[in-house]
């Protein structure tokens, strides 16, 4: 280590939808990279170490190095004389650069969506048919006797979920930690979290929704008929004594995973989960939680909702919001060749979409904004490599739970924050429109020096 | 952009000003009214016009983490109800939970300037001020939500008062806050904590030692004493039950002589059982406030049609849960407080949602301080601030009033006293309880008339004989002097300010709260206050200790 070392106090990992913000940073600030991330889990550690200065240009049209300016302009371009253009992927960045990345879409018609329609997509829309009985994770901390983790696998996937919010933390009316609370684990297989919990239980793969409504009518007092078993491959003694558990305890929460969301089912999963917490309040007090996993993608979705009135999958063509996903969600607009340029910000979707989607994504201009080089980054039209949201910038994200918090940095990157170079291009458009609705016998040119500089 | 300007000819409401219809003119320069601009300034001349001061709601939900969990809930509200984009202005989506932008546009177009978005927890201030970026042309602030902090309530238990007051200025500062919220006091701990339950009276004790009633006198006093520009805004034990108009009278009799609040007091003022049809108890409300002059309150004046409900007051979304029989959103926020959203419909069919309706409007027809009670909707509880205008005819038009009530539950109108009631707002009453009123309230000096000196926030109506045409699309609005709607139509796009307070407090006490934090929440305590980053233009009005 150098001398000119750096630490920062309660600096905040991104990696996954924790967002632990405990964390003790050393910097090493002549290497500019993270020496040692106190607190953090094997991811965060992961993500903390691998995030360094990369020596390439800030930014690329067609691979060829280009000014920051020659790239906004021609990013601007490109999005303004497309007919479809769409923005995916916001999960990872700050609400800072989301807000303007939703101005973008707003500006030039186009279609917004987030990585949430290809994770917790389901739950979003479950959420709208059935609403959600839930809680900050704190309150799980102080008061949750009953835990019960459905779908998910924390153990690999939110390392520090168990640690620090939902097992073995005491709280106010947990102060025994771990026996105070009994930890239920459903899954398809029994996972590195299985040994956490008290309760395993391992529903035959896809049928999650029935075991979820046998245990919505037990609650309400219904029979179910003994071949529940065969179909489920649960006992009926298991789901009765769940059933009793869930209603006498004091304080209950379900948290779901992508085991849930994304298997046969999908939102009728999610939606089976919300609503048998919300009949369990007939009882006791009782809260569910998507367990999210990108590090802002809970900011994607608030800052979505806020200036669209809906979630993700969102189309301005018309001028103004629609929702429907299915039809403006971003595999759905990629496969059936509606969009026509896209703006990828911070996510990858040429490594992980269906071949049909990539298949079309590499046939348009594409704009990328990313920390690294990606298979998307690879064949975009303009590239922008940025800063890294938590670890060289400021700004904010939202935990899993809906609670935001402001990220410290801990060294400077010599690249552009996402914020910025979407604030440019947001700019860019805004003049590349209005020039196409004076162009059109619109008026108002004077006023627009003093529309609002966001 | 104008930099000054003079609005001629105008028939000028001022009632901050006596000013009442008044053919003056109006001078405007840097965002100010002042007494004369040069010849350069641009002229409106607004003939066969009414000029009033820029609309003040003091209680509405527009803002955060509850209001946008609203949003997302209901896709089926948004979508017939869209609000397309202009080359000036962002678009949107309506409903009664309208998207930032439309939110900040709709409020212009009625002629509203000012908004304070009425519940927001400590935790959630900073997605508030968030939203608030997104909220174009309205100046807004917040009222932060203290009554079942359960660290406070601990000192209280203890009866450390000075910390107490220290840790209530500390927490208005952290979170940029306008005012103290107070919603149903001691009530989070029963649901969150024992099963769902609620307190149900004033002094029953919420443990061994607490009742609402101490948490209530005990906030009221810190308030006062520290002298807040709008002291402390309370919503009652109670809410929605028969018979809770007993509650609010002994929450108001606890303010002693002491300035405070009642937020949407229509919801307050029910006679009757519990658990049985209510009756109308306005008239007994209206006597107490004729003789305390300390309290002011808005109505909550229930509109027929769609409204969400949303609230801090939990148990009692709960209640309504099991009426409407649909969506639910319950949200526990930790160490701080309680949410409940339903998605709901005021019908003209029902007796209790008739009587609500009735109440709110006795309770304005009754009033005889337009400056004490003043206009709310609750928006979107009580239904859309998009109702105002039809509010308004129904202040000021008998005709129409009968009319209305012509086609709601005629039971319920048998048991309360609106037939009776033969009054008319005027005009100047009008924008005493949408303007003057609630700034004077909030003790916003700058806002709510047109002195010099003001904020040049102004709207122009065409003078019309229906009122609710008139008040429904404003012909001009200009904001801190900017125009933003000319001849109906947006011309210009603005932000708008933060408004908060930041009263002294004792550094210590960060040390007395410390501790409990990092036990009981789930953020560290020094990532837990908002920073000045996200208060974009702002303006702290200054509390009134140095007067006292």
């Amino acid at each position: 280590m150098t001398e000119n070392t750096r630490i920062v106090e309660n600096a905040t990992c991104t990696f996954c939808g924790c967002v632990c913000d405990d964390m003790q940073l050393h910097v090493d600030l002549d290497e500019k990279r993270i020496t040692k991330a106190k607190n953090a889990c094997i991811l965060g550690r992961a993500w903390f170490a691998e995030h360094t200065i990369e020596d390439a240009p800030a930014a690329m049209i067609d691979g060829k190095e280009v000014t920051i300016e020659e790239a906004i302009e021609e990013a601007a371009q490109t999005l303004v004389n497309a007919k479809f253009p769409i923005t995916y992927g916001l999960s990872d960045t700050t609400c800072e650069a989301q807000r303007q990345a939703v101005a973008i879409s707003d500006i030039i018609k186009g279609n917004i969506d987030t990585t949430t329609s290809v994770c917790h997509g389901p739950s979003g829309l479950a959420f709208q048919g059935v609403g959600e009985s839930t809680s900050t994770l704190g309150e799980v901390k102080n008061r949750a006797d009953l835990v019960i983790y459905w779908g998910g696998n924390p153990a690999e996937s939110h390392p520090r979920h168990f640690g620090r919010y939902a097992v073995t933390p005491k709280g106010m009316f947990t102060p025994g930690g771990k026996k105070d609370r009994t930890v239920v684990l459903v899954d398809v297989r029994k996972t590195k979290s299985a040994p956490v919990s008290d309760i395993f239980i391992m529903p035959k793969p896809g049928k999650d929704f029935e075991v979820l409504w046998a245990l919505r009518a037990l609650v309400k007092g219904k029979k179910i008929s003994d071949d529940i078993e065969e179909t489920t491959g649960v006992p009926l003694e298991t789901l009765e004594d769940l059933t009793d558990r869930m209603k006498n305890c004091r304080f209950g929460v379900l948290f779901f995973g992508m085991g849930l969301t994304m298997t046969r089912g999908r939102h009728f999963n999610s939606g089976a989960l919300l609503a048998l917490a919300t009949d369990l309040n007939e009882f006791t007090h009782f809260v569910a939680k998507p367990v999210r996993g990108h590090g802002n993608v809970t900011g994607a979705d608030n800052v979505v909702s806020w200036q669209t009135g809906y979630p993700f999958g969102v189309n301005f063509s018309r001028g103004y919001p629609r929702f429907n996903p299915g039809e403006f969600t971003t595999v759905d607009t990629l496969s059936n060749a509606d969009a026509d340029a896209a703006l990828i910000i911070a996510s990858d979707p040429a490594s992980n979409f269906p071949k049909k989607a990539i298949d079309h994504l590499k046939n348009i201009p594409i704009i990328t904004l990313d920390t690294k080089q990606t298979d998307t980054t690879k064949d975009a039209h303009v590239a922008f490599r940025t800063a890294t949201y938590g670890i060289n910038t400021t700004g904010t994200v939202y935990r899993m739970d809906d609670v935001p918090i402001t990220l410290r940095p801990a060294f400077e990157s010599p690249f552009p924050e996402d914020e910025t170079i979407l604030k440019g291009i947001r700019k860019r458009v805004q003049e590349l429109m209005l020039a196409k609705h004076q162009a059109r016998g619109g008026g108002g040119e004077a006023k627009v020096a003093s529309t609002t500089p966001l | 952009m104008a930099a000054s300007m003079r609005i001629i000819n105008g028939k000028v409401y001022d009632p901050a000003n006596d000013i009442d219809g008044e053919i003056k003119e109006l001078c405007i320069k840097d965002g100010k009214i002042v007494d004369s601009v040069d010849d350069n300034a641009t002229v409106i001349d607004a003939q066969g016009m009414v000029v009033m001061p820029g609309g003040v709601d003091i209680h509405c939900h527009i803002a955060g983490p509850k209001v946008n969990a609203a949003r997302k809930l209901q896709p089926e509200d948004h979508r017939h109800d869209v609000h397309p984009a202009t080359p000036f202005t962002r678009s949107g989506s309506g409903g009664t939970v309208p998207s930032t932008f439309a939110t900040g546009y709709r409020y212009a177009t009625l002629g509203y300037t000012t908004a304070m978005e009425a519940a927001v927890t400590p935790i959630g201030a900073r997605h508030t001020l968030e939203e608030f970026h997104d909220t174009p042309v309205i100046d807004k602030g917040f009222y932060v939500l203290l009554a079942n902090n359960i660290f406070l309530q601990q000192l209280l238990r203890e009866k450390r008062m000075e910390e107490f007051e220290q840790a209530v200025a500390w927490w208005i500062n952290s979170t940029k806050a306008y005012t103290v919220k107070l919603v149903n006091p001691g009530g989070d701990e029963p649901w969150k904590g024992k099963k769902n339950s609620n307190v149900s009276d004033i002094d029953e004790k919420t443990d061994e030692e607490l009742t609402p009633r101490q948490i209530i006198r005990e906030f009221i006093k810190v308030c006062n004493k520290r002298a807040f520009p709008h002291p402390i805004h309370i919503h009652c034990n109670n809410l929605g039950h028969s018979g809770n108009y007993t509650t609010t009278l002994e929450t108001l009799k606890t303010a002693e002589s002491l300035k405070a609040h009642i937020a949407h007091i229509q919801f307050h003022c029910y006679g009757g059982e519990l658990g049985k049809n209510p009756t109308s108890k306005a008239r007994d409300i209206i006597d107490y406030l004729k003789t305390h002059p300390n309290i002011t309150c808005d109505v909550g004046q229930v509109m027929f049609g769609k409204a969400t409900v949303m609230t801090a007051d939990a148990p009692m979304a709960y209640v309504l849960k099991g009426h409407a029989k649909g969506k639910w959103v319950n949200a526990d926020t930790e160490c701080e407080s309680g949410c409940g959203i339903v998605p709901f419909t005021y019908q003209e069919h029902s007796y209790v949602h008739t009587l609500q309706w009735a109440i709110g409007l006795e309770l304005f027809l009754m009033s005889q301080d337009p400056w004490q009670v003043v206009l709310s909707t609750d928006h979107p509880n009580g239904g859309s601030f998009m109702n105002y205008p039809k509010l308004i005819k129904l202040l000021m038009d008998k005709a129409f009033r009968h009319e209305e009530m012509k086609r709601v539950n005629q039971k319920a109108l048998d048991s309360c006293s609106l037939r009776e009631l033969e009054r008319e707002y005027t005009l100047n009453e009008i924008a005493i309880i949408t303007r003057a009123g609630p700034a004077r309230a909030l003790g916003l000096d700058c806002k709510g008339h047109l002195g010099i000196g003001a904020d040049a926030d102004i709207t122009i109506y065409d003078e019309m004989e229906d009122k609710e045409e008139m008040f429904n699309a404003a012909r001009y609005v200009i904001k801190a002097g900017i125009p933003i709607i000319e001849n109906h139509e947006f011309s210009n796009d603005t932000i708008g300010k933060l408004f908060h307070i930041a009263p002294e407090y004792d550094k210590k006490i960060e040390e007395v709260v410390q501790p409990f934090f990092e036990n009981y929440y789930s953020i560290e305590f020094s990532n837990y206050a908002v920073d000045d980053r996200y208060l974009h233009d702002h303006q702290i009005i200054p509390t009134q200790e140095d007067a006292l």
